[in-house]
């Protein structure tokens, strides 16, 4: 166990190198001079144009400068924006908020979504099986920022039952809304993973031997079925996370949310480099240890998979 | 952007469908105008988070720009209808335009308490003119005697001061100008002249964060990044325009669709520009309480004089004909709503200097002479039209029309090319890789007809990316910098924009763009000037 985990972790160097080189080189192949386009539509001048360039560094070869956000980044420093201010500053702001957001959403997803997908998965093709196939169809082939739009014309602008933004967007409350039409889409998948599990499970052979031996109904789903339908959708849950917390940019743009999303979707624009790799590394390291989790996670639900 | 933005039309009208009802909102109730005033209510303001730290001379887009406006008065300004007044000066006196004697108001604070004196000025303008401080609106100093010693092209500042610049007293201090500029003291107006206090070199980082001006409002708290920047009333500021409200509180967003929600329920006070998808409903949502008035900005079509045949005399004709074959007054008002205006000329109606039907002909709707003239100058270079545009702002729908105009009326084939943002569209311009004709805007940094034609049409100007050149306009431009009066000098650049106008269209002027704002039921007396900006300190925040 314990040498997997290292093994795992070990694992995690050049897969964060490699994705911070490409995200580096990807950010500087980006069409428009950043630099220059801090005037706008003025012509720039040479010589500012000079300065600020070698002010960020930018001055230097793709390699050099690569280095340079490299051996700062393990000194604690993920460099400084075009505005000046540090990146780790503006990934402080942004990161409690998506977390929250995203744990919002991941909370929504697991207890709504694994209930439905066992209740629908038990009673297979009754009325309410029939009634959740039909609705996380329509869930699923809606794209979210129709879902999301929707949602706030009618509960925000219509029915005024909630500020058709986000005000204030580290509390929970108002993040609420925004947070089950983030869920929704990841919310429907869940149930017909688990639906379907549920069902295969259900026929299997430890299944009919559980029951034979008189235990109780409670304890042949809770434990039997249970522990072995929700693999799979482990998995799944353990890379959505990280999708949630990365893919949520048209739901904070709808509801005005200053989270990851946004701050990510303005540095691409803007071709600003430490920005962008600086948060796409965060969330890279946010997908590594969810699936490492994941992985030692099977070992508790299967006693079968041993790591060595 | 742009698919968001029809995105949200998908939206509600599947929201529609899914309710079966008409979509709608606020109604047309504007409440009481005359409703008691609270003097000491805050209201919010629509904005984007500023690119850069709120530093007037390194600030230039708007999201900053609006902030500095509030926090810092410059020595002068401009009123509702465009006039210039001023405001921390009390008279500026030159007798040749090139020799300026600055006279300040006294009694005038920063608003930590330090009194603004000469030095203010003329050590804020030394440092943000110094080319080792890499400030974004250095080149605003360019006319001043010795900048090319401060602001050397190439290697570090031979000076570090301005030589045109002299302090008389605590009150009173000369600028010295390289040669003379008729409308300097309509530039003065500009952001990167605020003065600024002696705090303000100790640490220009934590100033960036904790700015402190001379205007009517002052910093409220920390700036909350992303969210809001607060501002209140100064109680000490010695201005005319003094506040009847308590502060405003910039609010930023990063879509203007949700601003626009918030505006239509009230959460949100006052939105200079609403969506360009609501374009056409924002009358029915806020009723009385929508505005749409021109401002200070154009929308033209321009050609690459430096590329092949474009350049050629004869094509004159040719983009003349173009332009008759656009009609701008339909285009106007079905396909943009009335968000904009046919333009006669360059220069915006309520710009000062501008005069009626600088075009003349040109820009009249006219098919026969179109096609003739066209033909007369040879036909368009490679026989077709592209349309370069920037997909990310309000271009498709007026792209699309005048490109459909000169197809129908112009005989010619003409197709647009939207560049997916106006960063990337900027650098193909800038870098000289257009063929055909390309979107070219412009928004006054001054009300006058000189930021127009100057700023575009001569030899060689920073924004003239169609590498115009022609030498009358040119001597005409040096002669009207060089009048005595700002009345002279406006004729002179009216002949100027005729010229270009009649004799080449480098571009074709298509509209004169509007403000298209709004503001919610807790404000009242919201007016905008020809910035689009709204006049701040004259919002009434109701009881």
């Amino acid at each position: 166990m314990g040498r997997f985990v290292a093994r795992r972790l070990l694992q995690m160097i050049p897969v964060f190198i490699g994705t911070t080189l490409l995200i580096f080189l990807m950010v500087y192949s980006l069409p428009g001079d950043p630099v220059k386009s801090l005037f706008g539509p003025k012509a720039a001048d040479p010589a500012t144009v000079e300065r600020l360039r070698h002010q960020y560094g930018l001055d230097k070869p793709l390699l050099e400068q690569y280095w340079n956000y490299i051996s700062g980044l393990f000194k604690g420093d993920f460099g400084q924006s075009f505005t000046g201010r540090p990146v780790a500053d503006l990934m402080a702001e942004a990161f409690p908020v998506t977390i929250r957001l995203a744990l919002l959403a991941f909370g929504f997803e697991v207890i709504v979504g694994v209930a439905l997908g066992i209740l629908t998965g038990l009673k297979r093709g009754k009325f309410l099986d029939q009634i959740v196939l039909v609705l996380t169809l329509v869930v699923i082939s809606i794209p979210v920022f129709v879902i999301g739009y929707v949602t706030q014309f009618l509960l925000g602008l219509k029915w005024k039952v909630i500020t058709p933004t986000v005000q204030d967007s580290m509390n929970i409350g108002q993040l609420m809304v925004p947070a089950i039409v983030l869920a929704a889409l990841s919310l429907a998948y869940v149930t017909r993973l688990t639906r379907t599990t549920v069902g295969e499970n259900l026929r299997a052979d430890y299944m009919r031997t559980a029951v034979a031996k008189g235990l109780p109904r409670k304890r042949v789903i809770g434990v039997h079925l249970m522990r072995n339908s929700l693999i799979p959708v482990v998995t799944f849950l353990g890379t959505d996370l990280g999708m949630l917390m990365g893919g949520a940019i048209v739901t904070e743009g709808i509801f005005n949310i200053q989270g990851v999303g946004n701050t990510l979707f303005r540095s691409i624009q803007t071709s600003e480099g430490p920005t962008v790799v600086g948060i796409v590394t965060v969330l890279v390291l946010v997908y590594l240890v969810s699936s490492l989790v994941v992985d030692l996670l099977y070992a508790v639900l299967d006693p079968r998979i041993r790591y060595a | 952007m742009r698919g968001a933005k029809s995105a949200t039309w998908v939206a509600m009208a599947t929201a529609v469908a899914l309710t079966a009802t008409a979509c709608g909102g606020g109604g047309s109730d504007s409440g009481d105008d005359n409703a008691a005033v609270n003097p000491d209510g805050t209201y919010t303001y629509y904005n984007v988070e500023p690119q850069n730290p709120i530093i007037p001379s390194n600030t230039n887009e708007v999201g900053g720009g609006y902030i500095v406006k509030n926090l810092f008065r410059s020595l002068v300004g401009f009123d509702e209808k465009s006039k210039l007044r001023m405001e921390a000066a009390e008279s500026i006196e030159s007798s040749d335009n090139q020799h300026f004697t600055v006279k300040l108001k006294p009694g005038w604070k920063f608003h930590n308490g330090e009194p603004q004196t000469a030095a203010s000025f003329v050590d804020a303008w030394n440092w943000a003119s110094n080319g080792k401080n890499a400030q974004l609106n250095a080149s605003w100093f360019e006319p001043i005697k010795g900048y090319a010693d401060v602001h050397p092209e190439k290697g570090d500042p031979k000076a570090d001061k301005l030589e045109g610049l002299k302090v008389v007293n605590d009150l009173e201090f000369t600028i010295e100008l390289t040669k003379p500029v008729s409308t300097f003291k309509e530039q003065l107006f500009y952001d990167a002249f605020s003065p600024l206090p002696k705090a303000f070199y100790k640490d220009t980082k934590a100033f960036g964060e904790h700015p402190i001006g001379n205007g009517p409002y002052q910093m409220d708290g920390d700036w909350s990044h992303k969210v809001e920047f607060k501002t209140k009333k100064f109680a000490d500021y010695k201005g005319d325009d003094k506040p009847k409200n308590g502060g405003v509180i910039f609010k930023f967003y990063n879509k203007d669709d949700a601003a626009y929600n918030d505006l239509v329920s009230d959460k949100l006070d006052i939105m200079y520009q609403v969506p360009n998808s609501m374009a056409g409903q924002f009358k029915n949502d806020l009723g009385k309480r929508a505005i749409s008035q021109m401002f200070g900005g154009n929308t033209n079509i321009s050609f690459p004089l430096y590329e092949g045949d474009w350049g050629k005399p004869e094509k004159v004709k040719v983009r003349q004909g173009l332009s008759m074959a656009i009609d701008r007054e339909t285009i106007a008002k079905t396909a943009l709503k009335g968000s904009k205006d046919a333009a006669d000329g360059i220069t915006p109606k309520v710009v000062e200097g501008y005069q009626a039907n600088s075009c003349g002909e040109f820009c009249k709707f006219n098919p026969t002479k179109a096609k003739e003239l066209i033909k007369e100058g040879g036909g368009v270079p490679g026989n077709k039209v592209t349309l370069t545009y920037n997909a990310d702002g309000a271009n498709k729908e007026w792209a699309d029309a005048v490109c459909n105009d000169i197809r129908q009326n112009g005989g010619v084939e003409c197709v647009t090319d939207p560049k997916p943002t106006f960063q990337q569209a900027r650098t193909d311009i800038t870098e000289r890789h257009m063929k055909s004709a390309f979107r070219m805007a412009w928004v006054q940094d001054f009300p006058n007809i000189q930021n127009f034609i100057s700023a575009q049409y001569r030899t060689k100007a920073g924004a003239n990316d169609m590498e115009f050149s022609n030498k009358d306009v040119d001597e005409l431009m040096d002669k009207a910098d060089a009048a005595k009066t700002i009345e002279e000098s406006n004729k002179l650049y009216a002949e100027a924009e005729k010229k270009i106008l009649q004799e080449s269209m480098p571009s074709i002027p298509l509209f004169f763009d509007h403000t298209l704002a709004g503001y919610s039921k807790k404000v009242q007396n919201v007016k905008f000037d020809s910035f689009r900006q709204a006049i701040w300190t004259d919002v009434e925040v109701k009881k």
